[in-house]
């Protein structure tokens, strides 16, 4: 369960400070497929990071499964981010030196996970995402949905308990897109929780939960099927 | 302790095979610097070990003294009465010192080049002709190319026997014929040849060396009329007892016992090789100081290219420490991931100027040993005490190259590092 509570973030500016999330309550229970949506700059990936322990925040309180997640060194928060989250970015933010599989494989090297059984586990999720066949190609050599299946089968090879997604879809066509969330709906049937970041209303669709922010708060939270509302061309965000 | 993961020198080779040129290019400073250190110590020690060999013959804690005239009146002797040595005062000195091990009397015939004073059949030629006793060659080390030295056995029998250098071979014998067992005639008397020697080291010391005769003490003074006067004694000075300290002692026993005044400058005349041996070693200790010194600036230098390309190289891969820390990589993963790169890039290429060094100095000591002229130069080499000094010097340069890169990946936090470019 993840757990914020009146979270504030400020970003320094000069002459001041800019505020960026001004007082979120949210709580996320395990096993929720989430979607978070809002305008450019309304605060959606600093909210990401923030639940990642990628940045920190000025006030409030984070709990994940009831731990205290404001005081944690840098250490404790790699543990963390190493054992219970994934990540996946919109630019896939695969190693561009290092083959798929040896992407997928990272973050069990980092669990310090002998190598063989790091390969055997990287191949083994390569598979369950269709790609085996190119375990052994250069992200270069890949095309977009692949990069992307990469980046999801290297956030999942943790076995993580969420998955923290910033417009997973963001550079892929809407078919591509289509099979991306498919992967996700299935890695959330698992039980892993799912946030998705995202700017396109059939992607939050395809969500159980939205969440929709405006200007560091949030506006909106509900059943997907409420927030977001059918338009004339499929299904569209309402402003 | 868990087994070494391959994968922590896959990433390290990574690094390379992606930029090589820039690899290399680092690596240039630390490669050359490492280079310089060996080739100057090497040469250094070519030069040390040319000098050494010239010197080959002395032996390193040895002393030369002999009795001169009083300087001073003492106990109603007037000043400048002559002093001599005898073999009497050989045996009292040898009994009462403290710092000395060996104490061997010397007496000298000819020395004044020119006048033939030896001859064999029609061979004739001027040799110094020492009388010495069977200790001599502790003093004066030579090789015995044929025979044997002279023995106690000489010296109680007074035999006439003799010891000859290579030169004496060469002018009083024809090629092929064997020296042993045959008479040669020293300033008339017949000495019957039991051992040649050849002289150790090389240059004029040596050569001169190879042109001297060497008799029993006792024979000699039967046979010139010189009795037991001791015209100069070479001794050893113990092991470990200072050199000028070992001379001043000794002089102070011989003026006691000739009865000279104790503060008597220069009633005893001396002669220290190791004195010379001393001062001639911190020369060198100097030079091999001076090249470690510029090859640790060189090494400097290389190291702070290495620091600075590291710097370039991370502020290139933000992007890529921030995947890994999102990966949940700690921070000592990433202090590790750096200092590791650095190390290896720094020991690669250290190790590769040790390498090209080494074979270098090989190469020159191979030319050398062929016969190529290289003046007092022999003989370059480095111990592996000093590589292994030069090793350790490295690993803490690159430990210190490392740091700072290290501080820097480490400030950049993931939220940043993910979000630059790259
Ligand atoms: N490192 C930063 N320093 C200063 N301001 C920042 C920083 N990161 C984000 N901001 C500002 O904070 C606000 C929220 O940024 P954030 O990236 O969370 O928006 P977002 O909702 O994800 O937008 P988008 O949909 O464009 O990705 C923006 O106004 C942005 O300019
Ligand atoms: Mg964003």
């Amino acid at each position: 369960m993840l757990s914020l509570r009146s979270i504030e973030k400020s970003y320094p500016l000069a002459g001041g400070q800019l505020p960026v999330l001004k007082g979120i309550d949210l709580i996320i229970e395990q096993g929720e497929m989430v979607a978070i949506m809002g305008s450019s700059g309304s605060g959606k990936s600093t909210l990401l990071n923030v639940l990642g322990l990628l940045d920190n925040f000025d006030a409030g309180s984070y709990h994940l499964d009831d731990v205290d997640m404001s005081e944690l060194s840098e250490r404790q928060a790699a543990r963390y981010r190493s054992r219970f989250l994934g990540f996946v970015f919109q630019s896939f933010n695969l190693i561009a030196f290092k083959s798929a599989l040896e992407n997928v494989a990272l973050p069990l090297f980092y669990q310090k996970i002998p190598r063989r059984e790091r390969q055997k586990r990287a191949l083994a999720m390569l598979e369950r995402m269709g790609i085996a066949d190119r375990a052994h190609h250069l992200p270069s050599e890949l095309s977009g949905g692949q990069k992307q299946r990469v980046a999801m089968a290297r956030a999942l090879i943790t076995t993580p308990r969420v998955i923290l997604a910033d417009e997973p879809t963001g550079a892929l066509d809407s078919v591509t897109s289509n099979e991306v969330m498919d992967v996700l709906r299935e890695v959330n049937s698992t039980g892993i929780t799912v946030i998705i970041v995202t700017h396109e209303a059939d992607i939050a669709a395809r969500c159980d939960r939205t969440i929709r922010l405006k200007d560091g708060r949030i506006i909106e939270d509900g059943n997907s099927s409420e927030v977001v509302e059918p338009t004339a061309h499929g299904i569209s965000p309402i402003s | 302790m868990r087994a070494f993961d391959p994968d922590r020198l896959i990433e390290l080779v990574q690094v390379i095979v992606r930029n090589p040129m820039r690899a290399f290019l680092s690596s240039l400073g630390v490669g050359w610097g490492l280079f310089m250190i060996i080739i100057t110590v090497g040469s250094a020690r070519g030069l040390e070990n040319g000098v050494r060999a010239d010197m080959g013959n002395d032996v390193a804690n040895s002393m030369f003294m002999w009795a001169q005239s009083t300087s001073k009146p003492y106990k109603g002797f007037q000043r400048g009465r002559s002093l001599e040595l005898n073999l009497a005062d050989v045996a009292w000195l040898e009994e009462n010192t403290q710092h000395l091990d060996l104490v061997v009397p010397e007496i000298q015939l000819g020395g004044y080049r020119g006048s033939n004073n030896v001859t064999r059949a029609a061979h004739t030629g001027a040799f110094d002709v020492h009388g010495v006793d069977e200790n001599y060659p502790q003093v004066n080390p030579f090789r015995i190319t044929r025979g044997r030295f002279l023995n106690p056995g000489d010296l109680n029998a007074q035999r006439k026997v003799c010891v000859i250098g290579s030169r004496v071979e060469t002018v009083l014998f024809d090629k092929g014929e064997d020296p042993l067992g045959e008479m040669i005639q020293i300033q008339g008397v017949l000495f019957r040849v039991v051992g040649v020697y050849k002289p150790k080291g090389t240059g004029e010391d040596a050569e001169n060396e190879a042109e001297s005769i060497y008799i029993p003490f006792t024979t000699f003074g039967k046979a010139f009329q010189t009795g037991d006067r001791v015209e100069w004694l070479s001794v050893l000075i113990r092991p470990n007892v200072d050199a000028a300290e070992a001379e001043q002692a000794t002089k102070d026993l011989l003026l006691l016992r000739l009865n000279a005044h104790p503060d008597d400058k220069r009633a005893i005349g001396g002669w220290s090789m190791a004195e010379e041996f001393q001062q001639v070693e911190s020369v060198f200790g100097a030079m091999r100081l001076v090249s470690l010194l510029f090859g640790a600036l060189a090494l400097l230098a290389g190291v702070i290219g290495i620091t600075n390309i590291m710097l370039i190289s991370i502020k290139e891969r933000t992007k890529e420490l921030g995947i890994r820390r999102s990966l949940g990589a700690t921070p000592q993963r990433i202090i590790q991931q750096i200092l590791g790169e650095t190390l290896f890039l720094t020991i690669l290429a250290g190790l590769c100027g040790l390498i090209l060094g080494v074979g270098l100095l090989e190469l020159l000591d191979g030319f050398i040993e062929d016969g190529g002229d290289a003046g007092v130069f022999r003989h370059p080499e480095i111990d592996l005490k000093t590589v292994l000094n030069v090793l350790i010097i490295l690993l803490g340069m690159a430990l210190l190259a490392g740091i700072l890169p290290t501080l820097r990946a480490l400030s950049i936090r993931p939220v940043v590092a993910l979000r630059s470019e790259g």
